[in-house]
């Protein structure tokens, strides 16, 4: 598919196509590209044309929103009424979910039809989508590399023109390291932004749902239909939702872009900041200033990343027991032998990996000393964010350090994975909005650069990136075949 | 009891009401109790992927409710956290509690103890947390069911200080506690349904010992008999093992009620680490001062309060008090009467535990369930007090108004019960009589000794001319004056 959605909805409406032909079209690539391993699930050719009917009706009616009619992919965290929803765990293999998220409910209601639910790195725990029950997914511009992780078969499938835009989440760095690998456009929201309600949580204080699409101005268009508050979701904010669209016709001249000293440290690739800095540079061509800002606290961003998020993951995922849903071993003999035997097989290797982590930080007499230390490290961050805030509109960085890597290049060692989380994960940690937007390439291969705005400053963000994207064409190059 | 003299029982107990909400503390699911299985247990409480807590109000504020009657501080940012565990009918794998930060801490309890003694019991914290499930091990051959109807009620959990030091002195205060919820309206008190169990604690020191000893927590006893049978046997056992030189071993133990004893809980052999931590998919609750005034104005009188104004004000004795504060729907009876009988207090009362309170219990009835409602109990006082009726036939328009015939005055007037108070008839009824018994009359004047019987006799026969109708103050006075002119005549 080659339009983004301000095409495809432009075409929808001039009845040069209809939905169900989009949506048809959408799957027949997914099939094609079965190489990619984008997707868990498909949906069947009689259920695409059931979901499509409504759309054609709207639009025959002039009554669609601006997503009606449009094929899209949920990340496979998202629960679906009645379609399996797996997290790409063997756990969840055949969890069929009697409710949908309210993510999935909104984009319904806003007539967008969802193809299927795409791979991703098990219950959102990885940053190469290696760590799926599924296997892994390729990257559309070279099948030996990662698309990233762990939304890396939403990227893989909107940056292989499947599917113009793809839901994803994003706990430290899922939406936009993917995006960045995959030369495409992620949008993370603000935490409280998006309701969780139905995202199968990974880390219920970092985790967040958001898009990735080929543009900011189609970032914005879904933005649109999934923020708000919701009662379903405690940690939801109840303020009102900002007109992303409109705001894309703002100026940048004068915007303050704080460049981040520790966002180009040791690990970054050299052929990375070249080219963020050039992309930097379109930013000032179109009247921004750019203003050296520092974030002292940037280290201890992974060290603090990785003690709270595997410590309410062992929590979050303590109700995978094989008892009520989700995987059984084989005749248990004892209450011990059926909790045992189902999660030892349920659950892959990093999943594991981060709950006996999680549960050591939380166990007593450690406490303190690892989970009670990384939320003050978690403070010390947010309140780097907020000092260089009030110097600046936005920060930017790489949004990964390197390119993607090759398959098996990092699996081996899960400290060096970790370690390319190092520019997203601070974000997570501070609960604010960031997006990551094609800068260029290096050796062939997609970088993004990475544009944090303080909390609930989408529409700052969207606009920025939108008005340079109009004045480049990174976010329009497309992978060969 | 000898008791000994040389060790010193030290308990705390932590109290679990169940808070009667209409809907559970993190879901929209009913609470009622008795549902078949499962068909109470929404997508929240089955723990399904996905699905997030969202915390009720309405339970927030029983627990306000309760902080603000015992004085305690009310936290404005309390906060929940997660208790980890796996338990087949605990579907989250941990139960959202509260930890470190509870919405009541630091409050105090007045407790009147069997034995007279006033002790003042301090309240160190009360918490909200979810309850657990069900699990049915003899539902089903060869497996277990499990029952989440349950899982997701709001309980609280009233943990006092160790401070209580016998038996009759914890069973006092959980008394007063289990009035005090049923008296606010935040719990049912319902023991057979769970709604209202507690935990005990307890260990034992020599006597002017300060430290404590090793204690050990008696899990689930729902009914008074058996939390005093309880404490005493596990004071008696510690005592006793001490006494023997051995060492308490801090263990979980339950009580079994069939053997009166308590013992060890089977199997659990690590400590347990709970991993608590503040539960992420719920910000602190906030409570603020105008949540705080809104709850105190809605609160009743509370019975401390009630039951020094019934002495102080109303001048009732100190048992007639305690027992009419003894619950909720007694005392606003009582007050329900007094509002219709200024200044009958005494008699208002006299009424309500002899009669009414035989009655009840006669038919097993509890006093929300009452064939005679107040006003009707009132009218029947005040025509004793206006002198319509006198005490004696009060009591059999007292058991008309029981068996359904009406009220008080519809009964008198039926029955014919309204007492003479007319002078001239009451003299002509005493003329009637003596003239009827000479002899008596003669024996007065001649025996002294024998005037009071006489003059009962007299007031009995013309009781019986009048049918008890005769005002009886009235009566006695007009006799006492017509013997006295027949002697001195």
């Amino acid at each position: 598919m080659s339009g983004d959605v301000a095409q495809l909805a432009h075409d929808l409406r001039a009845r040069r196509v209809s939905a169900a032909e989009l949506v048809r079209e959408a799957l027949a690539a997914a099939r094609r590209r079965a190489d990619l391993n984008a997707f868990v699930t498909l949906l069947d050719d009689a259920a695409a044309d059931a979901a499509s009917q409504c759309a054609d009706a709207a639009l025959a009616a002039g009554t669609a929103s601006p997503l009606a009619g449009i094929p899209f992919a949920h990340k496979d965290i998202f629960c679906t009424n009645g379609m399996r929803t797996t997290c790409a765990s063997r756990m969840l293999e055949n969890f069929v979910p009697p409710y949908d998220a309210t993510v999935v409910e909104r984009l319904r209601g806003a007539g967008a039809v969802a193809i299927g639910k795409a791979n991703m790195d098990e219950f959102a725990m990885g940053s190469s989508n290696e760590n799926s029950y599924f296997g892994p997914v390729r990257n559309p511009w070279d099948a030996a590399r990662v698309p990233g992780g762990s939304s890396g078969g939403s990227a893989a499938a909107v940056a292989a023109g499947i599917v113009p835009f793809a839901t994803g989440t994003d706990t430290g760095g899922s939406i936009r390291q993917p995006a960045a690998f995959c030369g495409i456009t992620g949008l993370k929201p603000t935490y409280g932004r998006v309701s969780r309600f139905g995202m199968i949580a990974y880390a219920s204080s970092l985790d967040c749902g958001g898009v990735l699409a080929r543009s900011a101005a189609d970032c914005a268009q879904v933005l649109a239909a999934i923020a708000g508050h919701d009662a379903r979701d405690a940690t939801s904010v109840a303020r009102p939702v900002d007109d992303y669209v409109a705001a894309l016709g703002g100026d940048v001249a004068g915007l303050r872009i704080g460049v981040a000293r520790q966002y180009f440290g040791g690990g970054v690739d050299g052929g990375v900041a070249a080219i963020v800095h050039a992309m930097l540079r379109e930013f000032e061509k179109l009247g921004a200033r750019l203003v050296d800002v520092d974030l002292p606290n940037a280290a201890l961003a992974i060290p603090a990343y990785y003690v709270i998020a595997p410590a309410e993951a062992s929590s979050n995922l303590a109700r995978y027991d094989g008892v009520r849903y989700g995987h059984r071993c084989a005749d248990p003999t004892t209450l011990e032998d059926l909790y045992t035997r189902s999660r030892a097989e349920g659950f892959g290797a990093e999943v594991k990996r981060r709950i006996l982590v999680g549960t050591y930080a939380l166990s007593a007499g450690y406490y303190d000393a690892y989970y009670l230390r990384a939320q003050r490290a978690r403070r010390l961050i947010a309140e780097d964010f907020a000092r260089a805030f009030a110097e600046v509109d936005l920060v930017a960085g790489p949004t990964a350090p390197t390119v993607a890597f090759k398959l098996g290049e990092k699996s081996g060692d899960p400290l060096a994975m970790y370690a390319a989380d190092v520019n997203t994960v601070a974000v997570n940690l501070a609960g604010l909005p960031a997006i990551s937007i094609p800068a260029g390439f290096s050796d062939g291969q997609p970088v993004g650069l990475q544009l944090v705005a303080p909390a609930f400053a989408e529409a700052r963000l969207l606009n920025a990136s939108h008005r340079v994207q109009l004045a480049t064409d990174w976010h329009l190059r497309k992978p060969a075949r | 009891m000898s008791g000994r003299p040389a060790w010193q029982p030290v308990i705390g107990l932590e109290i679990h009401t169940q808070l009667s909400t209409a809907s559970k503390l993190f879901s929209g699911a009913p609470t009622a109790y008795g549902a078949e299985p499962n068909t109470q247990a929404s997508l929240v409480d089955v723990a399904l992927p996905g699905t997030l807590p969202v915390p009720n109000r309405a339970a927030l504020e029983k627990a306000i409710r309760f902080g603000l009657a015992i004085g305690a501080s009310i936290a404005p940012h309390s906060v929940f956290a997660r208790k980890n565990y796996f338990y087949p009918d605990l579907p989250k794998g941990y139960q959202i509690s509260q930890y470190e930060l509870p919405v009541v801490s630091d409050g105090r309890m007045t407790v009147r103890v069997e034995d007279g003694r006033t002790i003042e019991v301090a309240i160190q914290r009360a918490h909200l947390e979810e309850d657990a499930g069900k699990s049915l091990h003899d539902a089903f051959h060869a497996a277990s069911g499990i029952d989440l109807n349950r899982a997701g009620v709001p309980l609280l959990e009233i943990v006092s200080a160790p401070v209580l030091h016998s038996a009759a002195e914890a069973v006092a205060y959980m008394r007063t506690v289990h009035t005090l919820v049923r008296w606010l309206g935040i719990c049912d008190g319902n023991m057979q349904e769970g709604s209202f169990r507690c935990d005990a604690n307890v260990s034992v020191r020599p006597l002017g010992e300060t430290r404590l000893g090793t204690r050990t927590e008696i899990k689930n006893v729902n009914s008074f008999r058996f939390v005093e049978k309880a404490i005493e046997y596990e004071i008696e056992r510690q005592i006793r093992a001490l006494e023997n030189g051995e060492t308490i071993v801090q263990e979980t133990r339950l009580y079994d009620a069939a053997h009166h004893r308590t013992r060890p809980m089977r199997g659990k052999e690590d400590a347990d680490d709970y991993r608590y931590f503040p539960d992420p998919d719920l910000p602190p609750l906030v409570v603020t001062e105008a949540d705080i005034a809104a709850v105190a104005a809605a609160m009743p009188e509370l019975p401390e309060a009630r039951r020094r104004r019934y002495i102080e004000t109303l001048g009732l004795s100190e048992s007639d008090a305690q027992q009419l504060c003894a619950d909720k729907p007694t005392s606003d009876y009582f007050e329900a009467m007094l509002a219709l009988l200024p200044g009958a207090a005494k008699p208002a009362a006299n009424w309500v535990l002899g009669e009414l309170a035989a009655a009840l219990n006669e038919a097993a009835l509890a006093i929300e369930h009452t064939r005679i409602p107040a006003p009707m109990l009132a009218g029947l006082v005040a025509r004793v007090r206006d002198g319509t009726i006198s005490g004696k036939n009060a009591k059999d328009v007292f058991a008309a108004m029981w068996a359904g015939e009406g009220d008080a005055d519809a009964i008198i007037a039926a029955r014919g019960l309204r007492q003479i108070s007319d002078d001239g008839a009451i003299q002509a009824a005493v003329e009637a009589v003596l003239g009827e018994f000479p002899g008596q009359v003669a024996d007065y004047a001649a025996h002294p000794e024998k005037q009071e019987k006489l003059l009962q006799f007299f007031v009995g026969q013309v009781m019986k001319k009048t049918r008890g109708q005769a005002n009886p103050q009235q009566l006695l006075a007009v006799l006492r004056d017509r013997l006295r002119a027949a002697l001195d005549a």
